[in-house]
């Protein structure tokens, strides 16, 4: 408890700690998100549903002999402390369960899933960086004239937007077509039945597949980005630094993105790269909008049966995708801004 | 002579005298006050639905009108693939979707309102424990974390209400455990230790009423968040089947592919309400916080 007297004394300066001590600390941090993420894997699907074996039987089962044979192979005859470290061993080995819809196991069904969705998260993202960094760059520097109005009635609508319904729109309008204009996109898929992979064609028709998934994510990214960037930069609009800049006989131009950018683009860093982490939950609407065969089709599909093995599947590898990124995004900082180390 | 006033009535004259402030600042905020209106005339819509259209015209066995009509001077709206009304889904659906919305925010701004005070307030390991524990929740991916709930649990508006409210607390959480440290530390804080007050009596009496603004301004951003998860379980088909929400409209015209049949008054109508209340909370929300928070004035 802090006393009188102990306040009037300045706090004394926290000792900066090493970077070695810092990133230990900063892995063992993740290392403890990920093992209360498989306690959490676990629970959700051991302890919620009641009794798995009639849940994800789905009363396929007349006889209690079929029972019992299912919650042995399931492993669901052990108590729960051992079903845990059965768990844990499985799952550090790559063994995720088999799939109740398509009969293969589900490390074999992630590793083939996850191309489309990295395909169409990663470039939605890298895209939508660029927009929305720029536009909210922009829109700060600019503030309260008619470009930041614009571009900040533009973000916020995209921003309260489910992104799957300006999907539908966009299969509407460009795919489908209105009226006299016929549609120029595919309505969905990732290739063309009649294209023979790895040719330049094939390359071409993926792209044109991907197009208007990619435009619905990257204008869905964009909002964050760009409300980010533009408050990062209104905070650096008033610092000493900047009049400074301009009192050296700058123009506005080198002023804004040799000095306030620069200093402004660190929280942008981080949300870019937590985003990252975000990959398969951004994905799961728009790939079922878009009929894409990645992972978030493969988790929405999963949720009709429900195939439980799948769900947990993809649950663990968007958790194990985001707490990774989150650790990259505190080791980078630690280098760029040795201010959090303290 | 007027009698001499309480300690109370000062206080309360206190408090009517900041309101009146705050709501001078928020009514400079154009936006914010367009928000605000559009909001109520959702809420009264929703309110008033039995009025507006009885409940009969929803339900798909009494349904009048021909299979995805376009709109007609009796159907404003059109027709859904059961002949229903696409206006008055649209009317019933705000009842579910601000209803969830709203108390999903209630359950999740309790929650992240006491961890948040708590790992504030608290020192030593309950304090890193509580931290922890909501850093690990925020890592946990939010949507697929709702999905595999309500897929696991079930579909009904409860476990809806439920599902939103219990996943999305950790963001309140730290935005409270913040505003927690910085106002531990003022000296009027410090007074009231040095008078004795306890832990409790210093939580509630002084540190809660001071982050309150702050939480009343993330109640308007939560909100927003809420009612979109409940679009999209809605849309993924993990809605409660037996009511009409803005979302579960949206998965029907989906499912009956409204968008290549050329049916737009299924699609726009439902996801431009979405659009207008999310939207709506968003500006309210975003006056709130500048007004509340003099730092971010004058944007």
């Amino acid at each position: 408890m802090t006393t009188l007297i102990t306040a009037q004394v300045p706090p004394p300066v926290a000792k900066r700690r090493s970077y070695g001590r810092y990133a230990g600390g900063k892995v063992l941090g993740a290392l403890g998100s990920l093992f209360f993420a498989l306690v959490a894997n676990f629970l959700l699907f051991r302890v919620l549903p009641g009794d798995p074996a009639r849940t994800l039987g789905r009363n396929r089962f007349r006889t209690e002999e079929q029972l019992e044979n299912f919650r042995h192979t399931y492993g669901l005859d052990q108590s729960m402390p051992e079903q845990f470290l059965t768990f844990l061993k499985n799952t550090f080995t790559g063994e995720l369960g088999i799939s109740l819809r398509y009969r293969v196991p589900v490390s074999d069904l992630i590793a083939d899933r996850i191309w489309p969705t990295l395909l169409l998260v990663g470039t939605s993202t890298l895209l939508a960086m660029l927009i929305g960094v720029y536009l909210g760059i922009i829109s700060g520097w600019n503030r309260g004239k008619k470009v930041d109005t614009a571009s900040q009635s533009t973000t916020l609508t995209l921003y309260s937007m489910p992104e799957w319904w300006l999907g539908l729109l966009l299969i509407a309008a460009l795919a489908v077509g209105i009226g006299p204009f016929t549609g120029i996109f595919p309505t969905g898929g990732l290739h063309s039945t009649d294209v023979e992979p790895g040719t330049f064609g094939y390359v071409v028709d993926t792209a044109w597949h991907l197009t208007l998934p990619v435009i619905t994510l990257t204008l869905a990214y964009l909002a964050e980005f760009s409300l980010i960037m533009r408050s990062s930069i209104l905070d650096e609009l008033g610092e000493d630094y900047l009049v400074t800049a301009r009192a050296k006989g700058l123009r506005d131009v080198e002023v804004r993105n040799k000095h306030a950018v620069r200093n402004a683009l660190l929280p942008t860093t981080t949300l870019v790269v937590l985003n990252i982490g975000f990959v398969v939950s951004g994905a799961i609407t728009i790939e079922t909008v878009f009929s894409i065969p990645g992972l978030g089709l493969l988790s929405s599909e999963a949720l009709d049966i429900p195939d439980f093995w799948v769900l947990q599947g993809t649950f663990l590898v968007a958790t194990a995708a985001v707490i990774f990124a989150n650790l990259v995004v505190n080791l980078l900082y630690g280098l760029i801004d040795p201010r959090v180390r303290t | 002579m007027t009698a001499p006033l309480t300690q109370r009535q000062i206080a309360r004259g206190r408090r009517r005298a900041a309101r009146r402030r705050n709501w001078l600042i928020f009514r400079t905020h154009r936006s914010g006050v367009v928000g605000l209106v559009v909001l109520s005339l959702f809420i009264l819509v929703a309110l008033l639905a039995p009025l507006l259209v009885p409940h009969d015209t929803i339900e798909v066995t009494k349904a009048t009108g021909g299979i995805l009509e376009p709109p007609s001077s009796e159907y404003w709206l059109g027709t859904d693939q059961t002949g229903r009304s696409v206006l008055a889904l649209c009317i019933w659906g705000a009842r579910i979707s601000l209803l969830v919305g709203l108390l999903a925010t209630a359950i999740s701004i309790v929650i992240g309102t006491l961890i948040g005070l708590m790992s504030g307030f608290f020192e030593g390991w309950p304090a890193r424990f509580l931290y922890r524990f909501t850093e690990w929740f925020l890592v946990l991916p939010f949507l697929l974390l709702a999905l595999v709930m309500s897929a696991v649990l079930g579909r009904s508006l409860a476990i809806i209400i439920l599902v939103i409210g219990v996943t999305s607390w950790p963001s309140t959480a730290l935005l409270i455990r913040s505003q927690t440290l910085s106002v531990k530390e003022r000296p009027f804080l410090e007074r009231a230790r040095a008078l004795g007050a306890g832990r409790w009596h210093q939580m509630t009496r002084h540190i809660l009423p001071n982050v309150m603004p702050m939480v009343f301004a993330n109640t308007t951003l939560t909100v927003s968040i809420a009612i979109l998860t409940e679009t999209t379980l809605a849309f993924l088909g993990l809605g409660d089947p037996t009511r009409v929400s803005w979302g579960s409209m949206l998965e029907d015209a989906f499912d009956v592919g409204a968008m290549t049949t050329g049916a737009w008054w299924y699609i726009i109508p439902p996801g431009l309400c979405v659009v207008a209340v999310v939207l709506s909370f968003n500006l309210v929300g975003q006056a709130l916080e500048e007004t509340v928070n003099p730092r971010l004035r004058g944007r």
